[in-house]
């Protein structure tokens, strides 16, 4: 008892003497404007799609409540499993290979040579260029009889190739045109991995008499796992939600060999009208993206990647 | 001299390896500077002619005499502008309220907006503009792009915001500021390299985006990039002046990634992950 005037004291001088840090509360009117705004155009249409994907809107404004039918319509259409396969095909390759090139192109712009900076603004072009305008010239490059690409094929001695109008090759050749758009992104991920790391282990190496192979595969490569992780998932997600050079490129075709999902969620909403069907591509669309955000989420708080 | 070859060799290696990573995109602007500076004969000749000689503007003068490049222009001038701009003054302080209260969830919630399509957006927002009657209005097309602005501003923000030391902002909390006046004298001006960053890529995602006219614009209010597409792919079938409008459209875009290469590499690298 004659002790709790001092541990309420104490217990006041403790509050006060955290008071100056505690302004957390009054800190969400700076973000409520941005809440308003989010609520509205990206919250709320998240949520319509729900809606609407359990339901089937006729045009003329009706709807019927229907649960699961366009779910299940949609896992027996032969068109979106295709087109399901067709992503999954794309998505691979335009993930492995800027993973790969990035990583080279990484390492060889970490280094200094003359030149450098204008190089590597060079290198970064595609990615910041408009993509329909890059797409309609990369077209015009694919044409068969007169594109600059059969042409530069020929003086190596490579037989033309039908690039995006044949069936076979129209996936290789969209992928050709997403690594080149995106592999300056994994480069510049990565790059700033590199910039990151410790000199110490590559003395220590050298001393040692390694190998410059030998110090990427056990000093580099494992220092720049965690970068390596975050570029491959950027990339798995910019890669399944391609739009922009298919539609420009191959508008889907030929037939539907380069229909991705993205290609038949516009075709069915905005050719077809098939609202209800096509919300519930988005649903299922969106729940892969956000597992895979999550993911990065994940990676991003374990390696500390920040500013 | 072993040493010294296997020197030579390592540079000769890491010569081709260069050569190889920017000798694509130097073939594909160079192609397309090429054909916008061709007439129509050189353009279509086998073998493909490579260097314009005698170069001629006659491309782009057909692209501004034949179409209305200057009505498209001013639209993507407005619809980009207006959602950098409403984008900066709500995601600016969105970023610092963000960053100060540690709340990792809105956080979250911001990621997981930059990375979902924006065809999801675009089917409820159709519908609704429907509703308002404001499909093929530039507000419609302005609104959706905030889509794209308010999250990788605000994204951006955060980390410019974290970064800078709390400590600062209590002292003047301490002395009587209130929290706005310390977000606006001592926050802000320290913040703004990132202003400058977020603002350059939102208005070059903003810029390129070509979905969202396409589906929201009108025959008058499409952007550059819908516009190219639609318009002049199916008026003229001719290189040369599809060439000229598609150097036209990505040539803010390419001057601003050469003027603020620093800018756009540092906010890129630290986190501003892409849009589409």
């Amino acid at each position: 008892m004659t002790d709790s005037p001092a541990l309420a004291a104490s217990a006041s001088s403790r509050k006060l003497a955290e008071k100056p840090y505690d302004f957390s509360r009054k800190y969400w009117l700076f973000a409520l404007p941005a809440v308003i705004v989010v609520l509205s155009v990206i919250v709320f249409p998240w949520l319509f799609t729900v809606f609407m994907s359990v339901n089937d809107w006729k045009i003329g404004g009706g709807m019927d409540f229907v649960g699961l039918d366009n779910f299940r319509t949609l896992i027996a259409d032969e068109r979106f499993r295709e087109s399901l396969f067709i992503t999954i095909y794309f998505t691979i390759l335009a993930v492995i290979i800027p993973i790969v090139l990035g990583t080279v192109a990484a390492l060889v712009f970490h280094r200094e040579f003359p030149f450098r900076g204008l190089l590597r603004t060079i290198f970064v072009m595609p990615m910041m260029a408009t993509p329909v305008a890059v797409a309609l010239v990369w077209k015009m490059m694919f044409h068969p009889q007169l594109g600059v690409l059969n042409y530069l094929l020929s003086l190596v001695g490579i037989s033309p190739s039908e690039w995006v109008f044949s069936t076979s090759t129209v996936i290789p050749t969209l992928v050709m045109v997403e690594v080149w758009h995106w592999t300056p992104l994994v480069m510049l991920i990565l790059l700033g991995g590199l910039a990151g790391m410790p000199t110490e282990p590559y003395e220590s190496a050298k001393i040692d008499g390694a190998n410059s192979w030998q110090m990427f595969r056990f000093i580099t490569l494992p220092l720049l796992w965690p970068y390596i992780m975050i570029a491959l998932v950027i990339r798995t997600i910019d890669a399944l939600k391609v739009f922009d050079i298919i539609f420009v490129i191959s508008e889907g075709g030929p037939g539907t060999a380069s229909e991705t999902l993205n290609i038949f969620l516009y075709l069915q909403a905005f050719q077809f009208y098939k609202i209800g069907y096509s919300s519930a591509v988005v649903v299922i669309f969106f729940t892969i993206i956000v597992a895979l955000s999550l993911v990065l989420l994940y990676v991003r708080q374990k390696t500390k990647w920040n500013a | 001299m072993p040493v010294a070859l296997e020197r030579l060799l390592n540079r000769i290696a890491f010569g081709l390896s260069l050569f190889v990573l920017v000798s694509p995109a130097i073939l594909v602007f160079f192609w397309m500077l090429s054909l916008s500076l061709k007439n129509e004969v050189d353009n279509t000749a086998w073998p493909p002619v490579f260097i314009p000689n005698p170069p001629t503007l006659a491309n782009y003068v057909e692209v501004f005499a034949r179409n209305n490049f200057l009505l498209y222009l001013w639209n993507s001038i407005i619809v980009t502008g207006g959602a950098v701009l409403f984008g900066m003054l709500i995601g600016v302080p969105a970023g610092y309220g963000i960053a100060r209260s540690k709340s990792a969830k809105s956080a979250v919630l911001i990621l997981i907006a930059r990375m979902t399509p924006a065809l999801s957006y675009l089917i409820p927002l159709f519908m609704v503009f429907q509703i308002l009657g404001m499909i093929g209005t530039k507000s419609a097309l302005l609104i959706t792009h905030l889509v794209i602005t308010v999250p990788i501003i605000v994204w951006i923000m955060i980390g410019y915001f974290e970064n800078i030391p709390a400590e600062l902002e209590d002292a003047a909390l301490v002395d009587g500021a209130n929290t706005w006046q310390s977000f606006r004298h001592i926050a802000l001006p320290l913040a703004r390299p990132g202003i400058v960053v977020g603002g350059i890529l939102a208005f070059i995602f903003s810029w390129n985006n070509f979905i969202f006219s396409v589906v929201l614009g009108g025959k008058n209010t499409r952007t550059l990039p819908s516009a190219i597409y639609n318009v002049l792919t199916f008026e003229q079938i001719s290189w040369g002046p599809l060439a000229a409008a598609a150097l036209l459209v990505t040539l803010p875009v390419l001057l601003l990634t050469v003027i603020a290469q620093r800018e756009i590499v540092a906010g890129l690298s630290a986190g501003g992950l892409k849009d589409g």
